[in-house]
Formats: structure tokens, C-alpha cells, sequence
């Protein structure tokens, strides 16, 4: 039973290490799903918004785990 | 087959199937060289036989997903694992965490096995299989979600598997040869470079999950590629410590 609660708990870290990542991640990936209901389909719109959140995500998160 | 779509595909299940082969073999062979092959090797295969059942009831459950929700699906798990990888190998690179050292886990799981001969002697060959079988689940369990997760998206499960197998079937090779947990394998370029293709994977996955038309259609994946590259070196840069190893 410890076994498997261990490998349960190693498989849900693996998703999420950095928690303030994770759901930054999420959040961005929220914010274009919105995106891409509001705008007609086919626009670039949510990609842009997907490329440039998930770039931004990373850089913060690495300066701010760096400065800690 | 589209190879644009399908070498990244192949390449990133070999790479980073290559590096977690590397951290389970450091176990298994901390095991075997404890309490001998035996239970090393009982661990391991059932470890194995556990990962092909999980293989086999997942094959028909992917299938019943709408492609779209998959892609979504998919798309945002490889997003939070690879950017996490790519995370952990820019602050290790940066010098702001300690690089993962093979040597140093083998050392640590050998003591930690020798102390629990000292107390457990009659149950030692059971921890020892538990600890060899549990460290192939783990490891195994990464490089089954990365062979499905660059795979099943686009009919590419076949190539990402036989990408994965080559790169498990090579470190067992070696390791059954040299004996040794596997050094000199330059772990953080690798999964560097494994989380730049799967934060790019998963970026292309969730965009075409949510109805993003991308321009070039696989070809993006390569573009993202190369996005995560280049802000993953930056972030490294700016992150630097004075004492840290610089990427090759």
C-alpha cells in the first residue's frame, strides 16, 4: 500500500513540481481558450496569446526561483 | 508518416527515454550489487509487466477520446511536465539547484540498501525487488506518458515506441556490459533538450485543442521549438550563478 501511495504521489509530481508554474500554465492556457471562443475561427489570436504566455510563464518563473 | 511530424516525435521518446533508462538502470544496479541480480532482475521484469498492462488498457481507452479533447488533453499534461523538465534542467544549468549526479545516486541507494541489510536481512531480497520494481514503474511510467503523449495525437505511437524501445534496449545493453550506473551521460543537455521538444509538443497539442489553425501546421512544432530554446538559454543566462557549467 506505501508502494503504490508512493508511486501515486511521484506520477502527480511529475505534472506539477513548481505549483505557482503549474497554474500559471493553466491560467494561460485558460486565458486563449477564452481567446478562441471570442474571436472567429481561424485567427491567430489565442495562439499568440498561448506562445507569448507560456514563454513569459517560463522566463518569471525561472528569474523569480533564482532570486528565492 | 509525415517525417517533420515524426522524427521530433522519434527523437524526443529515444532522448528522453534514454535518460530515464539511465536513472532506473543507477537503481536496478545498486540493487544487484547489494543483494545480487536476482531480485534486481525479478523487480525489474515486474516492473516491465506492469507498464505493458498499462500500455494495453490505455491503447483502447485513447481511442474513445474525441481527437479535438485528446489533443487538449495531451496537449496541457505535456505543457506542465515539459515545462517542468525544461524548468529543473535551466535552474540546474544556471547553477541555482545541483545537478543530478548518477554516482552520487548510486552511492546513496547502495548505502541505504546495505543499512537495511543490517535491520531486515530476511526481508532484504523482497525490499530489494520492491526497490528495483519500483524505480522501473516510475522511470517506466515517464517514457509510457512521453511515447503517448508525442504519439497518439497523430498516429505516431508506433514510431515513438520503437524510438523508446531502441533508447531502453541501448542502456541495458550498456549497463549490462560496463556495470556501472551511466556517468557520462550529459543528463541535464539531455533533458534540456527533451523539455524544450516537449513544451513544444505541448504548446502545438493544445492550440489545435482549443481550435488554433497554426501557420505551417507540423512544421510549428519546430518553430516552438526553437522559441523554448532560445528563451530557455536566456532564462539560463539570467538566472547564472558564477559557479555553474555552461550548457554545450
Amino acid at each position: 500500500m506505501r508502494v503504490l501511495t508512493g508511486i501515486l504521489r511521484e506520477l502527480a509530481g511529475l505534472f506539477v513540481d513548481d505549483g505557482w508554474l503549474a497554474i500559471a500554465i493553466l491560467g494561460v492556457v485558460a486565458l486563449a481558450a477564452v481567446v478562441a471562443a471570442l474571436t472567429p475561427a481561424g485567427s491567430l489570436a489565442a495562439g499568440v496569446v498561448l506562445v507569448c504566455g507560456l514563454l513569459a510563464v517560463l522566463l518569471i518563473n525561472v528569474r523569480a526561483a533564482a532570486t528565492r | 508518416m509525415i517525417w517533420t511530424t515524426a522524427a521530433p516525435a522519434i527523437v524526443t521518446a529515444f532522448v528522453s527515454s534514454l535518460v530515464e533508462a539511465v536513472e532506473a538502470l543507477t537503481i536496478v544496479l545498486a540493487v544487484a550489487t547489494v543483494r545480487g541480480w536476482r531480485p534486481a532482475g525479478l523487480g525489474a521484469i515486474a516492473g516491465l509487466a506492469l507498464l505493458a498492462a498499462i500500455v494495453l488498457a490505455l491503447g483502447p481507452l485513447l481511442n474513445a477520446i474525441p481527437l479535438q479533447a485528446l489533443q487538449l488533453l495531451i496537449g496541457v499534461l505535456l505543457l506542465l511536465f515539459g515545462m517542468r523538465w525544461l524548468r529543473k534542467a535551466i535552474l540546474r544549468a544556471a547553477g541555482v539547484i545541483a545537478l543530478h549526479d548518477e554516482t552520487r545516486a548510486f552511492a546513496h541507494e547502495t548505502s541505504e540498501l546495505r543499512e537495511k541489510a543490517l535491520r531486515l536481512e530476511e526481508r532484504l531480497d523482497w525490499l530489494a525487488g520492491i526497490t528495483s520494481f519500483k524505480a522501473v514503474v516510475l522511470e517506466g511510467l515517464e517514457v509510457v506518458f512521453i511515447v503517448i503523449a508525442v504519439g497518439a495525437a497523430h498516429g505516431l505511437l508506433v514510431p515513438a515506441s520503437i524510438g523508446a524501445i531502441a533508447a531502453c534496449l541501448l542502456v541495458t545493453a550498456v549497463g549490462f556490459f560496463i556495470h556501472r550506473p551511466l556517468a557520462r551521460v550529459p543528463e541535464n543537455t539531455l533533458k534540456f533538450a527533451v523539455g524544450v521538444m516537449l513544451s513544444a509538443f505541448g504548446l502545438f497539442w493544445t492550440g489545435e485543442g482549443i481550435g488554433v489553425a497554426w501557420p505551417g501546421a507540423d512544421l510549428a512544432i519546430l518553430g516552438f521549438a526553437a522559441l523554448f530554446l532560445i528563451v530557455g538559454l536566456l532564462a539560463s543566462a539570467l538566472a547564472r550563478r558564477p559557479s555553474a557549467e555552461a550548457l554545450p
